[in-house]
């Protein structure tokens, strides 16, 4: 598709929603929204596609509340400065689209939160993603260093960039609009995606991606939408197998069920987000005894976020629930650069090849 | 001289009249505001409790006439049944004088001290006699006296006396004159409002200094004098049962039985037996020893409480009702009568109402209306039992806010009626703490409190609910204004989604391009005929529908429409303007009607 066939798609979709609540006043009923309810109570698991979406379960707004008529009534503002925005050809961010609301008198949006759920709710209904409005996040994208090269249609022409040769220590950063980017050529086995700067700087300076051709990504804590995305479009259009390496706590499991699954709040973008394939590599609980990692005491609410995770259908699998389980009787968490205690070499030498290997990855 | 033979050159008897003199206080004539007040309250109680005997509708005329610089003229005259020419001088001019003082019946008046202390007190700073007109029957002649009290003797001096011509076929007039000042006249005002409250059969009318108040009847109904019951045993005090069986001629135990209330054979047999005192003895040959023992094994049988409903004359709950709706405007107002009590062996009964909201004040403490037998309290309100038990009930618990009483738009009315009320002094301003009777007042009040919360809860939702739709139907037009924006088509008509929010009658204006619309709409299921005020800088000129009337002041002009709408549908009108302005529908009720006025935003 065109980015005018997708401009043009974007408009009717967005149009048709007001046409609904147009309808509803002619018809003198009073205007309502359903929206599938997004919470992890809602996700199921799509065969076809692998990755969790939203279920069944859908809450419909009337306009018969203040609270209701209102949201509408912010929907309706959104909808009317999406269509001029798309007709117009421009594009803005999601906080310049917070601050143009404090001219829609009642229909002003009272945080920056408002907004992104607003625009997430348009995503769902019109099953499109914000890009296609053209409204850009403000979260940064991560980087990638490995050895791919790419062009990036950029607003000031197309670049050519080797992410080796062409970059710096930093590595590529990948743009909000992944679309942008056609792969040219690669020489890599398998991707591997790390949680923090420290780690991503310890394989580069160790000459992992060399040793073992493969492409290293920072995913910057929770990943953004964008490099969710790329690393989705690596794993389809190039075939490489993707892993996740991060702290071993709860709350670094969730970076990787985000990675492979999808997140809770984006379920609706899940099938352009998610790499259904990718694998946890480690910190595993059973790493930290296995080899005797410096660990610190989980506190409550680690054990918390440990027991909702046994509720979350995305963990409810075998390997999950044993490491889950072995966590909370151990009481205990490590961080990844734990394994700097056994030498600097220790995770490129020992700890990530044997992982690899075990997972017939290497 | 020996100082004992000194003293005895002074003692003497004291009259009751030379006693009062010294301790007028003690009567309520403490000073000139307040004796003009005592003076009104004795003859009117005393009308009221005539007429009730007479079992005719009380007509009551009350006059204060200034006629020199601080010399006032009172005069009460009723339409009651008139009294005896022979007894008019005692009634009027001898203290200690009445009817009641022996009976044991719920009364206003009771001692017979009350109107021939403002007798004594006129002939005390003015020295003018007072002037008493009575006729029984419209064939008998009226006659007019003018009396004066011998204070020494206690008894009337007889000034004049003939029969004149009267136009009341039968009743009484009293006129007494003494220096005194209206400085309370906002009190003799409530005074005569609360006594027409608590007697709704009564008409009063009164020309205070040539200001004219009227206090209308609410109820035709004439109310049964409450019959005199025998004193029952547990209330009972050593004098008056030496009293009554020294002027008894029979055998004790019959004596017993007649001679007091609930009491049987089997109840005098228990009270000689336990006494030790044979029935066959006569009453009048007991010594006080006896008598003392007798007066305890009284106290000890079980004996079923006085016949009250014969001796107590309750207001009654509607009638409380009636007569606070005619003198106070309020949006709740109910009533509870209790069952009778006794306390001491004397039957009571307690009444209290509660009201709230309407014209009350809003601001500071709630009002407390007291009654003791259907006579308003009007001074100690501190002193009372009556306020001490309204300031207990935790009124916070019925959402009201509370510093002893209640804070807020609150009237409460409590009533004591009772064969002897418990007065703290003579001038029977305050109920002496009783606590059955305290017990009483707080329970009448809290069942009435929740019956307030449960008004004012629901008031507050409807209230919610009002405002909710009042926001959801001026938000409802924006979102049509910007749906129709996107889709780029007509703005749709929301009047029906109005109607369905609402099912209420809805006026609305709305000034678009320099044209003005109001409409009202009909949502309801009956027809509605309105009246629609605009107050705003249009004139209105060139209006589809022209106002009925139209009224300039200033730069602005008043505008009204007459409209009468069917069920489920509307009327509209536009004209050229700036809009702006306030609309006001009337001729609706207040809760089935909105008025959204887009204009202001």
């Amino acid at each position: 598709m065109s980015s005018k066939d997708v401009d043009a798609l974007a408009r009717r979709q967005l149009v048709g929603i007001a046409e609904t609540w147009y309808d509803q006043f002619t018809e003198g009923r009073i205007p309502s929204l359903t929206l599938p309810t997004r919470t992890k109570q809602n996700i199921e698991y799509d065969e076809t596609s692998e990755v969790w979406k939203y279920g069944e379960r859908g809450t419909t707004r009337t306009a018969n509340s203040e609270k209701s008529a209102l949201h509408i009534l912010k929907m309706a503002y959104v909808i009317g400065f999406l269509k001029q925005q798309l007709q117009e050809s421009r594009s803005s961010t999601l906080r310049e689209m917070y601050y143009i609301s404090e001219g829609w008198k009642r229909a002003k949006f009272s945080a920056q939160d408002e907004s992104n759920m607003l625009v997430e709710d348009l995503e769902i209904i019109t099953e499109l993603s914000r890009e296609a409005f053209h409204l850009r996040p403000e979260e940064d994208g991560a980087s990638v260093y490995g050895p791919l090269r790419l062009k990036e249609t950029t607003k000031r022409g197309v670049r050519d960039i080797h992410c080796q040769q062409d970059v710096g220590e930093a590595g590529y950063p990948i743009p909000n609009n992944v679309e942008n980017i056609e792969f040219v050529e690669h020489d890599a086995k398998f991707i591997i995606a790390m949680e923090t700067g420290g780690m991503y700087a310890r394989l580069m300076e160790n000459g992992f991606d060399e040793e073992h051709d493969a492409v290293l990504v920072h995913l910057k804590g929770q990943p953004a939408r964008s490099t969710r995305r790329m690393l989705r479009r690596m794993n389809q259009d190039l075939g490489l197998p993707v892993v996740v390496f991060t702290d071993g706590d709860p709350w670094s499991y969730r970076i990787y069920a985000s990675v492979a699954y999808g997140s809770i709040k984006a379920a609706h973008m899940s099938e352009i987000l998610a790499t259904p394939t990718a694998q946890f590599i480690g910190v595993q609980p059973s790493d930290i005894s296995d080899y005797n990692l410096p660990s610190d005491k989980l506190t409550e609410g680690d054990v918390a976020a440990l027991k909702s995770e046994l509720t979350d259908p995305r963990f409810d699998t075998e390997y999950w629930r044993r490491q889950i389980k072995l966590q909370l009787e151990m009481g205990l968490k490590s961080e990844q650069q734990a394994f700097a205690s056994r030498g600097l070499d220790f995770v490129t030498k020992e700890y990530l090849p044997a992982r690899l290997g075990e997972m017939g990855i290497l | 001289m020996a100082l004992a033979e000194k003293l005895a050159a002074q003692q003497r008897s004291i009259s009751v009249a030379e006693f009062f003199e010294k301790n007028k206080h003690l009567l309520g004539f403490d000073s000139p505001t307040r004796g003009i007040i005592t003076t009104i309250k004795e003859a009117v109680d005393n009308s009221l409790d005539a007429c009730e005997e007479a079992e005719v509708l009380p007509d009551i005329f009350v006059s204060i006439v200034r006629t020199d610089r601080d010399v006032l003229r009172i005069a009460v005259e009723d339409n009651g049944p008139g009294i005896l020419a022979e007894k008019v001088p005692f009634v009027f001019g001898k203290l200690l004088y009445g009817s009641r003082f022996h009976q044991i019946r719920q009364s206003r008046g009771q001692q017979g001290i009350g109107i021939s202390a403002a007798v004594l007190y006129a002939q005390l700073t003015t020295g003018i006699p007072a002037k008493v007109i009575s006729r029984t029957d419209a064939r008998a002649a009226a006659h007019l006296f003018e009396l004066m009290i011998r204070t020494e003797k206690n008894e009337p001096e007889i000034l004049r006396h003939e029969e004149v011509e009267w136009d009341r076929t039968h009743g009484t007039r009293i006129e007494i004159e003494f220096t005194g000042t209206l400085a309370a006249k906002k009190r003799l005002i409530d005074y005569l409002r609360y006594t027409a409250v608590v007697n709704p059969h009564a008409r009063i009318q009164a020309d205070i200094d040539g200001e004219f108040h009227s206090f209308d009847r609410a109820s035709e109904e004439v109310i049964t004098p409450p019959e005199a019951i025998a004193p029952h045993p547990h209330g009972i005090e050593f004098g008056t049962l030496k009293r009554m069986a020294s002027a008894s001629s029979d055998d004790v135990e019959t004596f017993l039985i007649a001679g007091f209330s609930r009491v049987g054979k089997k109840s005098a047999e228990q009270m000689l037996s336990l006494a030790g005192i044979r029935g066959t003895r006569k009453a009048k040959g007991l010594s006080s020893e006896q008598l003392k023992v007798l007066l305890d094994a009284m106290q000890t049988v079980n004996v079923p409480p006085p016949p009250a409903s014969l001796c107590l004359s309750p207001i009654g709950e509607e009638m409380i009702v009636q007569g606070l709706e005619k003198e106070f405007s309020m949006d709740f107002v109910r009533a509870r009568t209790r069952k009778a009590q006794v306390f001491s062996g004397h039957p009571f009964i307690v009444e209290t109402a509660l009201g709230y909201g309407g014209k009350l004040d809003a601001e500071g403490q709630g009002q407390l209306l007291r009654f003791a037998n259907r006579v308003p309290l009007l001074y100690q309100q501190g002193a009372c039992a009556i306020t001490s038990a309204a300031s207990e009930v935790n009124w916070k618990a019925y959402n009201l806010s509370q510093q002893g009483l209640p804070m807020g738009p609150v009237l409460i009315l409590v009533h004591v009626a009772s064969t002897n009320v418990p007065f703290t002094s003579e001038s029977k301003d305050a109920v002496a703490a009783i606590p059955e009777i305290e017990r009483e007042i707080v329970l009448a009040l809290q069942d009435l409190g929740r019956e307030l919360k449960a008004f004012i809860n629901k008031r507050e939702r409807s209230k919610l609910a009002e405002n909710r739709a009042r926001a959801i139907c001026s938000i409802i037009p924006d979102i049509a204004g910007k749906v129709a924006e996107i889709v780029e088509k007509p703005v749709p008509d929301i009047a029906p989604i109005e109607g369905q929010i609402m099912r209420k009658i809805i006026a609305r204006k709305v000034t678009r391009e320099g044209t003005v619309e109001l409409s009202v709409h009909n949502y309801t299921r009956s027809p509605a005929e309105v009246m629609l005020y605009l107050i705003s800088g249009d004139d209105a000129s060139g209006a589809d529908q022209p106002p009925d009337f139209t009224d300039a002041f200033g730069d602005e002009f008043n505008k009204v429409w007459k409209v009468r709408i069917e069920p489920e549908s509307h009327w509209r009108v536009h004209y050229p303007g700036r809009g702006g302005g306030s609309l006001d529908m009337r001729g609706v009720e207040e809760k089935m009607k909105v008025v959204v006025d887009l204009d202001v935003q």
